[in-house]
C-alpha cells in the first residue's frame, strides 16, 4: 500500500501540512469556513514538529503491525478492507486512550471536537493523495508505494 | 490441520485474524462458555456509566466467526482436557478432539469466600452479563449506594461508572493506597483527591468482612475495622485470577498463570495459551508473569494462532500498561511507573493541585517506566523508548517536557520512528 513519507531535510516548518488537513476533516471543506466557523471543533492529524533548524511533520506510520490495532478494546481502530489504511472509525471510539498509550509515534490525538474519541490520520480515504502531501510546497511529504 | 480454540474474547480473536491472514485450510472450531456475541471486557465501565449502549460492547460484527470461516459452540463450557487423546471433554458432554489447541480462557474474579454472596445487589465487575446486571438494578431504582471492594483498576473504572450513574460510592482497598500496583504514592494521591472531590469515600487498609442482607438484598457490609456501611449493591473489584485449572489437571506446566514461551506455547507442544490464562513474558522485569490487560491478550492470541498454522512468529514480551480516567481526567501507568530505590533514577514534574504529574523512571541508561497524570499526549513515545530499550542517557531533560515529541528522543530512534518501516525492530 502507499504511505506517506517524511522528508525531514525538506520541512521548511511553514505548517501548510497541518492547515491542509484541517480543511480536509472538516465539513465545509473551506478554508476559510474551516478557520472561521468549525476551529474548535476540528483539528490536524498531522503535526510539525519543530527544533531549531530540524522540523518534520509527523502523522501515523501506518505501522505494518500497528500497536494501536491490537490494543484497542472497542474495535474502532481497524485496517480498512478497501484501502489498507489504519483508521479510527469515531462512532465506535470510546476515548480509553489505548491507542495513545501505544502508538510509538504520538501520532494518536485526543480529539478537541467535543467528543471523547481518539483522532488520527487516515490517509484522506476518500482523495487520491492525503491533503498534506498534496499541499507541501516542498516535497517534504510524499506519497509512495513503500514494501 | 484442526486447530480449537476455548474462549471468545481478545486472544481467541486474535489467533483467529491471525490464522485467517496465513491459512484459508486449517478447520478452526472455538468453545466459548459465554457467546455468540464477541464483545469487549474492558468497555463494561463505559456500558455501567452510560457513555455507551449495549451495542456498542461488540467488539467484531456478528459476522466475524462466519466470514473467518469458524465452527461455534457458545454456552459449552469446557472441563477437561486429554493431551495424550488431543481432545477436549465439554460439560455437555461432547468430546472434540484438535491437532493444536488454544486455552484463551482468561481469569475469573477473585471474590473472598463469605456468607451473602448470592443476595441480590451482590456482583462482580467482569463480563457483560455484570455489567447488564449492574445497569438493570440502577434502572430499577435499587441503587442509591454502592460500596466497591478493590482500589485497582477494576475497582477504579466500576467505581467511575457508578458515580456517572449518580451513585453514592464507597470504595475499599486492603493495600495502604489505591492503585499500588501502577502509581507510585503521589499518583495514587491525585487519583484518591480526583474521586473525594467527586463525592467517593475511599477506604484503604481495610475490606469487607460482613455481607449484612436485607431480606432477598444486601443491606450493607461490615469493614475489617468493624465499621458498619449500608449500601445496596457490592461490587467485589478485587482482581482476577488465571482459569489454570484446565491445564494443570491435563499435566500442562502452570505456574500462576499458564507458562508459556516466546512461542506462546505450554508445556505440552500442541497446547498454547494467551491473555489473561497466560504467564508470558514480560520485557520489563524480564521474567514471566501474568499481566491481564487487552493488548496483551489480542498480540499473544495473534503469535498464537500464527504459531499453531507453522508461521514462526516470536513474541518480543509484554509491557504492564493501562489507561484509566477518574473524574475526567486521565492517568496512564507503563511498565516500572512506581518503581523506587536502589538502582533507578527517578524523575518527576508534579502539579498536583491541578491533577498533572509525570514520573519517569530509569535503570541504568533506559527508561522503565512512566506515570502520567492529566496530560498523557504521546504517552506511546515512552512505551516505545521502553519496548526498544533505547538509552536515553542524554535525552532525559527534554523527555520530562510536557511537550513530549518525537523531538526528544535520541536522534537514530526517531529516525527509526519517523521512517516507519519495520518499527517492529
Amino acid at each position: 500500500m502507499k504511505r506517506i513519507v517524511i522528508h525531514e531535510e525538506y520541512c521548511i516548518a511553514c505548517r501548510l501540512c497541518e492547515v491542509h488537513c484541517l480543511v480536509a476533516h472538516s465539513s465545509s471543506r473551506d478554508i476559510v469556513k474551516a478557520y472561521r466557523h468549525e476551529r474548535d471543533t476540528i483539528m490536524s492529524r498531522v503535526v510539525v514538529e519543530e527544533s531549531g533548524p530540524l522540523s518534520f511533520a509527523m502523522q501515523c506510520r501506518q505501522c505494518e503491525d500497528p500497536r494501536c490495532l491490537e490494543a484497542c478494546p472497542s474495535g474502532a481502530m481497524h485496517r480498512d478492507p478497501r484501502t489498507g489504511a489504519i483508521t479510527c472509525d469515531e462512532s465506535r471510539c470510546v476515548g480509553c486512550w489505548m491507542c495513545i498509550m501505544v502508538c510509538p509515534a504520538g501520532a494518536v490525538q485526543q480529539s478537541t471536537s467535543g467528543h471523547r474519541i481518539a483522532s488520527k490520520c487516515d490517509l484522506c480515504q476518500d482523495a487520491d493523495m492525503p491533503a498534506c502531501v498534496a499541499h507541501c510546497p516542498n516535497e517534504a511529504l510524499t506519497y509512495e508505494e513503500v514494501s | 490441520m484442526k486447530i480449537t480454540i476455548v474462549g471468545n474474547s481478545a486472544a481467541a480473536v486474535g489467533a483467529i485474524e491471525a490464522i485467517r491472514e496465513l491459512d484459508q485450510e486449517a478447520t478452526i472450531q472455538v468453545v466459548t462458555a459465554e457467546g455468540p456475541a464477541i464483545y469487549s471486557r474492558p468497555l463494561i465501565s463505559h456500558y455501567v456509566g452510560g457513555e455507551i449502549d449495549e451495542g456498542h460492547l461488540a467488539y467484531r460484527p456478528p459476522t466475524f466467526y462466519e466470514t473467518h470461516q469458524v465452527e461455534t459452540l457458545f454456552d459449552e463450557v469446557v472441563t477437561a482436557i486429554d493431551a495424550q487423546a488431543h481432545t477436549v471433554a465439554t460439560a455437555k458432554g461432547r468430546t472434540l478432539d484438535y491437532d493444536k489447541l488454544l486455552l484463551a480462557i482468561g481469569g475469573s474474579p477473585i471474590v473472598p469466600p463469605m456468607a451473602g454472596l448470592d443476595l441480590a445487589g451482590v456482583t462482580t465487575f467482569a463480563t457483560w452479563a455484570d455489567a447488564a446486571a449492574i445497569d438493570h438494578e440502577i434502572d430499577a431504582g435499587h441503587v442509591s449506594q454502592a460500596v466497591v471492594v478493590g482500589g485497582g483498576m477494576i475497582g477504579i473504572k466500576a467505581t467511575d461508572a457508578l458515580l456517572k450513574r449518580g451513585v453514592q460510592v464507597t470504595m475499599v482497598e486492603l493495600a495502604p493506597r489505591i492503585l499500588i500496583r501502577a502509581l507510585d504514592e503521589l499518583g495514587a494521591e491525585m487519583m484518591t483527591d480526583l474521586f473525594e472531590r467527586a463525592g467517593v469515600r475511599v477506604l484503604t487498609e481495610n475490606t469487607v468482612a460482613e455481607i449484612i442482607p436485607d431480606g432477598e438484598r444486601i443491606g450493607g457490609v461490615v469493614l475489617k475495622d468493624g465499621q458498619r456501611l449500608d449500601c445496596d449493591l457490592l461490587v467485589f473489584g478485587i482482581g482476577v485470577r488465571p482459569n489454570v485449572a484446565l491445564a494443570r489437571d491435563a499435566g500442562v506446566k502452570v505456574d500462576r498463570g499458564v507458562v508459556v514461551d516466546r512461542a506462546m506455547r505450554t508445556s505440552d507442544p500442541d497446547i498454547y495459551a494467551a491473555g489473561d490464562v497466560a504467564e508470558a513474558y514480560d520485557l520489563v522485569v524480564d521474567l514471566n508473569r501474568t499481566v491481564a490487560i487487552w493488548p496483551n491478550a489480542y498480540r499473544q492470541g495473534a503469535i498464537a494462532g500464527a504459531q499453531m498454522v507453522g508461521q514462526p512468529r516470536q513474541d518480543q514480551g509484554g509491557i504492564a500498561m493501562n489507561a484509566i480516567e477518574v473524574a475526567g481526567v486521565p492517568c496512564v501507568a507503563i511498565g516500572e511507573g512506581n518503581a523506587e530505590g536502589d538502582g533507578y533514577t527517578v524523575m518527576t514534574r508534579a502539579q498536583p493541585e491541578r491533577h498533572q504529574y509525570r514520573r519517569l523512571v530509569l535503570e541504568g541508561n533506559r527508561l522503565v517506566g512512566v506515570i502520567l497524570v492529566g496530560n498523557i499526549s504521546r504517552a506511546g513515545i515512552y512505551t516505545g523508548l521502553i519496548r526498544h530499550r533505547v538509552d536515553v542517557s542524554a535525552h532525559r531533560d527534554s523527555l520530562l517536557s510536557d511537550r513530549l515529541s518525537l523531538l526528544s528522543v535520541p536522534e537514530d530512534y526517531r529516525k527509526h520512528v519517523v521512517r516507519g518501516q519495520g518499527i517492529e525492530v
